[in-house]
């Protein structure tokens, strides 16, 4: 009997869940949820604390008794923080269209189309997966110096324009289309242009935009790369302003929150308002370690 | 095609030659480029910083392989029934990843201050009489830095399990539940060896992840590397012989080849280790 019970709870699933495990659950994600956002939250509060209020408190308020703007204002008297903003929106945006385009093609062309060494081509790019990035980053900044790139945001931008693991993934996602359906356009006298424009690039819309965000996240998010390459302080991005910001004006709490809120909320808008392309991703098992 | 072939060419494979060609030279940001055998790899047997930075190495993976290879599945197998609302924390779950590195290392720089809300709380409790110095002291520091490193990695490795907690059979899970197995034991039984592979992966990314750490270390000790400069990383190392009059591009790269050499370690292991399983 009590075996019976036991069986129609597992195959009823999560409908029924009992109340008491439904709570237990709900309490403990709201502690993970207080553990991952509260330092967030916290530092937006500050940031919209004025000068009158006590930061230091020992008795912490954590919200501001008097809400105000102002200490956005005074971050950028401080440091060029908008333009520092559009110097990181240039980066990512040479990194996002170069990942779209060139990613997209090569990966389309290792996976679709035959050509002598192809197969030495995709080890090579397989193989520089096995670098970590830090490994070639002193070299990879001789190399931007002797293109004259040293100390300017398409410096930062290029080396990171095409990344290998890009077109790897799209390789993968070209490769999951039907091999009779291409057959049938290639029968058809469709050119290699043609087939990707038409078959290739409807079925790799998820893996193009998981690709899309990611090199935006990735170029927006970058530090140890412009910190090599950047030294004119009017050049920096907003990482490394804020670093800047951080190190050498020191001091007011409450704009270093304003500063850092700046780079932390576009960032924030733009993954959750694609959130769903990526766990969407997850759920078909697109994003395998 | 032709783009990529000269990404792969310009930015990747010509800097991997060439990082072990400046390893042998004298190569400073303003000129030099002598060779100089190995130079580069004798000085480094009398630096006290790389030491440092070894030694900091291994308590990041001490501390960070065995957290996050539990916590993350912890909170996978919490949001991996579908509650209502639990696109909501799956997503707040992840937003200390997408933050950049420098943004959360500011934001627990100020939570960890002397005066800031840690301190501030802990004494309000009485935990504690005097703030403690976790952004001036050298341990405390270090400690401070893994702890970031732990948070903004709960949500990364969260999403792995989350994947792989979706091959976990569904049976398996019924199956026990029927011979009266709780929880925490079709966990153990069932949960754990069904997602052991991706354990074995993550265990790997992390420590690769632990011995590639610069952001965390450098945004915490205001650049400086801490008190007397060791707490440093390796790759805080190459990053500060980058750079300037007193910078040397040449023992850069010679670090370089270095951290190769740790960092390929756990990728061999992992590689070995799944030969014998197929």
């Amino acid at each position: 009997m009590v075996r019976l019970r036991a069986k129609q709870r597992g195959i009823g699933g999560f409908s029924s869940m009992s109340n008491g495990e439904k709570i237990l659950r709900y309490a403990l994600l709201l502690v993970v949820l207080a553990i991952t956002v509260g330092p967030f939250l916290w530092q937006l509060s500050t940031s919209l604390k004025g000068l009158g209020e006590d930061v230091y408190t020992q008795t912490p308020r954590f919200l501001p008794a008097q809400p105000t703007l102002g200490n956005y204002g005074e971050v950028a008297r401080t440091i060029p923080v908008w333009s520092y903003a559009v110097n990181s929106l240039i980066v990512a945006a040479v990194v996002v269209a170069g990942n779209a385009i060139g990613a997209t093609l090569a990966g389309f062309a290792l996976a679709k189309l035959r050509f002598r060494g192809g197969t030495l081509l995709l080890g090579a790019f397989m193989a520089t997966l096995v670098l970590p990035s830090e490994v070639t980053i002193i070299s990879q900044y001789v190399t931007v110096r002797s293109l004259g790139l040293a100390d300017t945001l398409l410096g930062v931008a290029l080396p990171g324009a095409i990344g290998m693991l890009n077109v790897l993934l799209m390789r993968t996602a070209f490769q999951a289309i039907p091999a009779d359906v291409d057959a049938a356009a290639v029968v058809d006298g469709a050119n290699a242009w043609q087939r990707l424009v038409h078959i290739g690039l409807p079925s790799v819309r998820g893996m193009l935009s998981v690709v899309v965000i990611f090199s935006f996240i990735g170029a927006w998010d970058d530090f140890l790369w412009p910190l090599i390459v950047l030294t004119d302080p009017s050049k920096y991005t907003l990482t490394v302003g804020l670093q800047y910001l951080n190190s050498t004006f020191g001091a007011n709490p409450r704009l270093i929150a304003a500063g850092t809120m700046i780079a932390f909320l576009p960032i924030v808008a733009v993954f959750a308002a694609l959130q769903r392309f990526f766990f969407r991703g997850v759920e078909e098992g697109a994003i395998k370690g | 095609m032709l783009p990529a072939l000269v990404w792969l060419l310009v930015f990747n494979i010509w800097p991997s030659i060439n990082t072990v060609v400046l390893a042998f030279t004298n190569a400073k940001p303003l000129g030099g480029g002598h060779f100089v055998g190995f130079d580069n790899f004798t000085r480094m047997l009398d630096d006290g910083q790389l030491a440092d930075a070894l030694v900091n190495s291994i308590v990041y993976m001490v501390i960070c392989v065995p957290l996050l290879t539990f916590a993350p599945l912890l909170i996978a197998v919490l949001v991996e029934k579908k509650l209502p609302g639990i696109a909501f924390f799956r997503t707040a779950f992840y937003t200390p990843v997408v933050a950049s590195a420098v943004v959360v290392a500011l934001i627990w720089g100020w939570l960890l201050a002397d005066r800031g809300l840690v301190n501030g709380l802990a004494q309000q409790l009485r935990v504690i009489s005097e703030p403690l110095p976790f952004l001036t002291d050298r341990w405390l520091l270090l400690i401070s830095a893994v702890s970031l490193t732990v948070w903004k990695g709960l949500g990364y490795y969260m999403i792995i399990y989350l994947s792989a907690l979706g091959n976990v059979s569904a049976e398996l899970h019924e199956a026990a539940a029927v011979d009266g197995a709780g929880p925490v034991r079709r966990f153990l039984a069932v949960t754990i060896p069904g997602v052991r592979r991706s354990m074995l992966l993550i265990s790997i990314l992390i420590s690769v992840s632990a011995l590639r750490v610069f952001s965390e270390l450098y945004v915490l000790s205001g650049g400086t590397g801490g008190p007397g400069g060791r707490d440093t990383s390796m790759v805080m190392l190459i990053q500060m012989y980058s750079r300037g009059f007193s910078g040397h591009l040449g023992y850069a790269s010679a670090l370089s080849l270095v951290l190769f050499a740790v960092t390929i370690g756990p990728m061999l292991l992992l590689a070995w280790i799944n030969r014998k399983a197929d």
